[in-house]
């Protein structure tokens, strides 16, 4: 492999023809190789170090810092218009007296999910992340230090609408809950394993909506099945709350 | 694109441990169950590196197959895609490697 830009092995880019079929390479950029493949006369040094290893140091302080106050830390993660912060607003309305729910709201401008949970009668910190795609472990930190949850509460920590880059930041959560809306269609799962691989709890939200959709709540279970074994699977409505109360339990529980 | 936050991870990662060095490979390896797509590494690669030590460097990726192990029968196998599922059926599978995602090494001059 070309180690001035790494090309020639077509990486984990697949593309498929237009027939269907795999072409035998994803080929990219130069075609003529003009710089020199050696690097005589450098010194190499190893290190066998984990890219995300800042991160997982802070996202562990994080999971240290909730434990030793008691409080339980759910990472959300879903795409954008999911209806993470509509089912939170109906939680937090209906849990309340029986659970503290503190929220961090993860969005890339904005404070309009914030608001809506402040007026849920939530604490929350908003964190707007500008172009970034995702919370990471540093940003959690903070806003925890801000939001002071206290003994026994729940942290929901509202990641960025996104299906693909939260997946990969451990934040310090006990607990990592996917919710895809029957809206989006049943595929989802498949379609981003990465995202759903490391779920243990997949809410199947807007199911209000299912007697306009074609969406198969069985072939979705199957496939979540499939590709987290151990994931439980709630289908919710925000709107009508069926469902809600397994949530519910699932939240109460210690 | 978390690719960029991967990069400016790697880039801060060096820089600590190797502070006063020009740099002028890095060796990284992507799991093939990492869930960061090498050529989008490779994307934002220079972005990230421009006005560090590492500016111009080499990028060198591997990217080794995932291994598993099927809990239901025993059997070790090599997963094709991010959806591991044993080849007698069984999804329930503890992954051996394929998430690494680390710095392997460097060149300095």
């Amino acid at each position: 492999m070309c180690g001035t830009c790494g090309c020639s092995d077509g990486a984990n880019i697949r593309l498929l023809t237009p027939e269907g079929a795999e072409p035998a390479q994803v080929s990219h950029h130069h075609g003529d190789h003009t710089h020199s493949h050696d690097d005589e006369g450098d010194r190499t040094v190893v290190l066998q170090e984990k890219v995300l290893a800042r991160n997982d140091v802070l996202a562990q302080q994080n999971r240290d810092w909730l434990q030793a106050r008691g409080v339980r830390a759910v990472n959300l993660m879903s795409s954008p218009g999911a209806g993470k912060t509509t089912l939170l607003e109906r939680t937090a309305t209906d849990l309340a007296g029986q659970l503290v729910i503190s929220v961090i709201e993860g969005d890339q401008e904005t404070a309009l999910d914030a608001d809506r949970m402040r007026r849920a009668g939530c604490r929350v910190v908003q964190v707007n992340t500008g172009t970034g795609c995702h919370l990471d472990a540093a940003m959690v930190s903070q806003a925890l230090q801000s939001l002071d949850p206290p003994a026994g509460s729940v942290v929901v920590i509202e990641n960025v609408g996104n299906l693909v880059c939260p997946a990969l930041f451990d934040l310090g959560e006990a607990h990592r809950t996917v919710l895809a809306s029957v809206a989006e269609g049943a595929d989802k799962p498949v379609k981003y394993p990465h995202m759903f691989r490391t779920a243990d709890l997949v809410l199947v939200s807007k199911t209000d909506l299912l007697p306009h959709l074609d969406f198969d709540l069985g072939r979705c279970t199957a496939d979540i099945g499939r590709i987290s074994p151990g994931a439980q699977v709630l289908p919710v409505s925000a709107r009508t709350g069926d469902g809600c109360l397994k949530w519910y339990d699932w939240l109460l529980r210690p | 694109m978390h690719e960029l936050a991967i990069a400016e991870s790697v880039v801060e990662t060096v820089t600590q441990r190797l502070p006063d060095a020009k740099v002028t490979c890095v060796h990284l390896e992507i799991g093939a169950l990492s869930g960061v797509v090498a050529d989008s590494i490779r994307f934002c690669f220079d972005l990230a590196t421009e006005g560090t030590s590492l500016a111009g460097a080499q990028l060198k990726i591997t990217e080794p197959p995932a291994q598993c192990r099927c809990r239901a029968c025993g059997s070790e196998f090599q997963p094709d895609s991010p959806i591991v599922l044993c080849t007698c059926g069984s999804p329930d599978a503890a992954v051996l490697s394929g998430e690494q995602l680390k710095i392997v090494s460097v060149s300095v001059a």
